[in-house]
């Protein structure tokens, strides 16, 4: 995991269009946040895939480890009377 | 005991590919696994960047400024595959710079197609239809691929590439169907390329170092010959609508296979453009490392511009 000498990591996040949440698509390297924005424009929006960019420093980002997967994420998985369908309800009862 | 620990740790590895679940940056991964996607993901970056200098050859060169504007994207496209194939490489933890090093260095290798000189504007058709054509072929099933970064980049460039592969074929039927100068502009790029063309999908299994293992892993979805064979089978039929005629006294269609027969390819050829002494190796290293030489004070420039900023924020 050695850093280059060049420009630091970026990660891009794009919103599609209005109303949608901002994605993650990749990454690139850049000397700062402006040209991060610029090279992110030209890298990943040639074909009108954006309307806004979010670029943020990789090196910034806090990660989960996939090794904890089962602790973090099992107690959502077992749970199963958090979802509508767990529950019985009688024919014949609608808007429910 | 660590011993058990990494085969155990190998088998939810190899069930996870197995059960087509993708491998993602900071999941166990073999060493050998991560080694080899390094391996041909960095040559994948360094082929579409390399494969930027036989077409921007011909950018002052084009005929109009429709076919100027289209290359010109083209070319960027290109550029745009190089800087996510990199960032997919660096995600196993390859590092940019050495990476760029080893391909100046000729320690890492690019596709060899990109070592045959572009001698016509017939070739920048040549190019889109069958270099793209043969690349768009390699990609589609590594859209599949295991390792999520590369999957999730190959999604985007085969989006991409569709354009590429349909331009080159517009550049080739215009010439196809102008003048007899021309029309034989169009079959002499043909002749040139086709061979080449077919050599891009590698060595033939048999001789494949690397395939067996790769498709274990699901880093490789079919094996050369047979996407060699697709390549072929959908190529022929469109030479032949625009009326020329593939370079090979072999080939013909086979009935009862369903598929054509084509002549031997010449793998002394390939091995030597492979081995660096085909006609534009040099060149086209030469020209990435003088790209780099030439373009050191402005990535210095920025960067300190940067530190400079930076520091006055905090002061």
């Amino acid at each position: 995991m050695s850093e280059s000498k060049g420009w630091p990591l970026w990660e891009v996040f794009v919103r599609s269009k209005q109303g949608l949440n901002h994605k993650h698509v990749g990454s690139l390297r850049a000397s700062d946040a402006t040209m991060a924005i610029k090279n992110a424009r030209d890298v990943y929006t040639r074909r009108a895939e954006g309307i806004s960019i979010w670029v943020v420093p990789s090196n910034n980002i806090t990660a989960s480890d996939p090794s904890e997967e089962d602790s973090l994420f099992e107690p959502s998985q077992t749970k199963v009377y958090r979802h509508p369908t767990f529950y019985d309800v009688p024919d014949g009862i609608s808007h429910m | 005991m660590k011993d058990l620990n990494i085969s155990k740790l190998e088998a939810i590895f190899q069930q996870k590919i197995d059960d087509d679940v993708k491998i993602e940056p900071n999941d166990w991964m073999p060493d050998a696994y991560r080694k080899s996607l390094i391996r041909q993901i960095s040559q994948h970056a360094h082929s579409e960047v390399v494969g930027m200098l036989p077409e921007g050859n011909w950018i002052t060169r084009a005929p109009n400024l429709r076919r100027k504007a289209v290359l010109l994207a083209k070319v960027q496209d290109e550029a745009g595959h190089g800087l996510y194939l990199y960032s997919a490489a660096e995600t196993l933890g390859a590092d940019r710079e050495k990476t760029i090093d080893d391909l100046h260095s000729g320690k890492a290798k690019y596709s060899s197609i990109f070592n045959y000189p572009t001698l016509t504007w017939a070739d920048m058709g040549a190019i889109g239809w069958l270099v793209d054509g043969a690349a768009i072929m390699n990609q589609v099933p590594l859209c599949r691929c295991s390792y999520g970064p590369y999957a999730r980049a190959m999604i985007r460039v085969c989006k991409e590439e569709s354009f590429h592969q349909r331009q080159g074929f517009e550049v080739i039927n215009k010439l196809a169907e102008g003048t007899i100068e021309q029309k034989e502009m169009a079959q002499d790029a043909l002749n040139r390329f086709w061979w080449p063309a077919l050599m891009m999908f590698g060595p033939s299994d048999d001789d494949s170092s690397h395939t067996e293992q790769s498709m274990r892993w699901k880093i490789k979805r079919n094996t050369n010959d047979e996407l060699r064979q697709m390549f072929v089978d959908v190529t022929v039929p469109q030479a032949e609508s625009i009326g020329l005629k593939v370079p090979d006294p072999h080939l013909k269609w086979n009935e009862e296979k369903e598929c054509y027969d084509f002549g031997p390819i010449d793998w002394d050829e390939f091995w030597q453009v492979v081995g660096g002494n085909g006609p534009c190796n040099k060149e086209r290293v030469d020209a990435r490392r003088k790209a780099k030489e030439d373009g050191k004070w402005v990535v210095e420039a920025a960067m300190a511009f940067a530190n400079k900023r930076n520091a006055k924020k905090t002061a």
